[in-house]
């Protein structure tokens, strides 16, 4: 079960090997071994598995969410987004003037006629001025998401939103802000969202090598994000976020302000959230406002469903699994692909309670049970009888 | 006045629930150290009374006083915790993942702010206190076992643990026996009784098997309102007694 004690020898050895794979073993089948090989990973490759990793990176908050506080949240998506609109409001000011446009401003700022509206700047709206730095741009990647996540969590559990009305508010308010976003005067380029960028720290964005120093960096953000956790799991923070997820009254009653530990919680996650989104803009070469739509908060819901939730590495299981099966799927049959990711979703809730990483265990139980019932039922039934009737008589 | 000093005042004390009246001009004074056992029929307003005097609910008007001059109705449930009120549920409420030395060690008295459960490690003096604790409620071989897997039995008696690991003045303890076998009831009585002298301890039973054991001084809830207090013999010859509550158990059974 849920091991929360330190951490032992055989999960140390297999967090390194995991580690080994994802940042050493596959970036250098991809730059040194020969094309034709069957062990090379083509950049095409390498790319997906970055976007991958960084929906792990998201489905490890919205399990912290739900699988180890309760929170059912329905708008983590939102989070990935905004981490994601901060670090692509850095690349559109990298593009230069090598946009259709030709023009420092980015191509829809011009489209769009914003110098009308911001003259004094020559058209870029004040609050992206200091997103030219790298490292500014960096930190609102934390800033946002935790201040919307602070924001949104203070209200909601200081008013005691619980269970089904969180999830619904949480969906409510990630549609509030697709709608806010694809609005052109909210300054974040409409339905278009920010692309076309060209530069990430002065390397070409489309490059092999930055492809896989990408991958590299969202390797590096999941290994992090899952030490953290595994940290978090096994402090007395840990047990009383558990505690709250399976009786919050009970702790309410001993003194914890419940409400306190849900919003330190929300906020983590939401940080996290928004690193994972980051990393995934560059990778994919867009952020629009469909990516906060949500569908994709509930997709995510699905991945650690799938995978098991509860548990560190079944979101990354599932995160990774969902979208290696949707990347196939919306190739061969687009059509059908929302078809089977509810289709996915009804059958682990109703057949796989503790996902794919609870599979091992829940086989074993079934086989243990039906071993017993053709094996040694005979023998056991007339003494288990016995045992029975002489605890009623007590 | 008197100067006697009371650990639990309630005067006046009215709450509405939609037209119904829940509690009704309730007064109850608590002695340090009491152990009193309240009765009365389902909807004399028991449970409401507890969620009173724990801040789950706030009356509508009257003094809800803790010690001397503490005022509770001020307070939301885990100040009023703090303060040493501790509050066992009816159904029992564990947490059912943790282990029984886990449940009991998140219920030690002592710090709890995010900043300090996220640093703070358990000490040799903690373990003693769980370790003192888990005897007495007689589950120190389940330390290990997930709370989920107990009886029970043994889960009432782990929440009534957890509430001693707070170390409080005031015991609130709803329906302790409810479910219980004989055996198990009495042990719980014997439990309730030996803690009563350190803590003052109000229990909420309809057992009244388990009442005769442990009670000193019964209360009568009817309607919101004391019906009348007094010893368990007192309580059962009173004829209004008899009428609102015993007499229609009588009937029933």
């Amino acid at each position: 079960m849920l091991s929360n004690k330190s951490i032992s020898k055989r999960e140390l050895l297999l967090l390194v090997i995991a580690a080994l794979i994802g940042i050493v073993v596959l970036p250098c089948l991809n730059a040194f071994v020969p094309p034709a090989s069957f062990f090379h990973v083509s950049n095409f490759s390498i790319n997906i598995y970055g976007k991958y990793l960084c929906y792990a990176v998201l489905a490890i908050g919205v399990n912290l969410l739900w699988g180890y506080t309760g929170l059912l949240s329905l708008g983590q998506a939102l989070f990935f987004s905004l981490g994601g609109y901060a670090l692509g409001m850095h690349l559109m000011l990298m593009i230069g003037k090598l946009g259709q446009y030709k023009s420092d401003l980015p191509d829809f700022m011009v489209f769009l006629e914003f110098i009308k509206r911001f003259p004094e700047t020559g058209g870029l709206p004040p609050h992206w001025i200091p997103f030219r730095s790298f490292w500014f741009a960096a930190a609102m990647v934390v800033v946002v998401p935790a201040v919307v996540s602070f924001v949104f969590g203070w209200l909601a559990f200081r008013s005691r939103i619980k269970g089904v009305y969180f999830s619904i508010l949480s969906q409510a308010l990630t549609y509030a802000a697709t709608l806010m976003f694809f609005r052109n005067d909210f300054t974040f380029g409409g339905n278009n969202g920010l692309t076309d960028f060209k530069f990430i720290l002065g390397h070409e964005i489309n490059s092999a090598a930055t492809k896989r120093g990408l991958f590299i960096a969202s390797a590096v953000l999941l290994l992090a994000v899952y030490v953290v956790c595994r940290w978090l799991t096994s402090t007395k923070f840990g047990l009383i976020q558990r505690a709250i997820r399976d009786s919050e009254n009970r702790v309410l009653f001993s003194g914890y302000a419940t409400a306190n530990f849900k919003l330190f919680v929300f906020v983590l996650s939401g940080i996290i959230c928004g690193l994972g989104g980051a990393l995934f803009v560059p990778q994919v070469g867009i952020i629009n406002p469909s990516e906060m739509a949500p569908d994709k908060s509930l997709e995510a819901v699905v991945w650690c469903a799938v995978g098991g939730r509860g548990n560190l590495l079944g979101p990354i299981l599932g995160a990774v699994g969902c979208n290696a099966l949707k990347s196939y799927a919306t190739h061969s049959f687009a059509e059908q692909w929302p078809y089977i990711l509810g289709g996915l979703f009804i059958f682990a809730t109703l057949f796989m309670p503790k996902g794919l990483i609870g599979l091992p265990a829940q086989l074993m139980e079934i086989k243990r049970k039906f071993t017993r019932k053709n094996g040694d039922a005979a023998p056991q039934t007339a003494p288990a009888d016995v045992a029975f009737e002489s605890a009623t008589k007590e | 006045m008197t100067q006697k000093q009371f650990i639990l005042t309630l005067e006046g004390v009215n709450k509405t629930f939609d037209g119904f009246k829940a509690i009704n001009d309730l007064n109850l004074y608590m002695d340090e150290g009491e152990l009193r056992v309240i009765i009365g029929p389902n909807g004399a307003g028991k449970s409401t009374m507890l969620d009173i005097i724990t801040g789950r609910t706030r009356p509508d008007k009257g003094k809800v006083e803790f010690g001397k001059d503490t005022d509770l109705t001020k307070l939301n449930e885990y100040q009023i915790n703090r303060l040493g009120i501790g509050r066992k549920f009816q159904t029992p409420s564990v947490y059912i993942e943790h282990t029984v030395f886990e449940n009991v060690w998140l219920s030690l008295e002592g710090s709890r702010t995010v900043w300090s459960t996220l640093f703070s490690r358990i000490t040799s003096a903690q373990r003693e206190r769980i370790h003192e604790v888990l005897k007495t409620i007689g589950l120190v071989d389940k330390a290990q076992t997930k709370a989920g897997s107990l009886a029970h039995g043994q889960k009432q008696w782990l929440e009534i643990g957890m509430l001693l690991a707070q170390n409080p003045k005031l015991l609130l303890v709803d329906e302790p026996a409810a479910g219980m076998t004989d055996e198990e009831t009495a042990k719980t009585g014997e439990l309730l009784m030996s803690l009563a002298g350190k803590h003052s301890i109000i229990v909420i039973e309809h057992d009244m098997v388990f009442v005769r054991q442990i009670a000193r001084k019964v209360t009568v809830l009817h309607q919101g309102n004391v019906l009348c207090e007094g010893t368990v013999d007192e309580v059962q010859a009173d004829e209004r007694v008899i009428e609102v509550y015993l007499g229609r158990k009588k009937k029933a059974a």
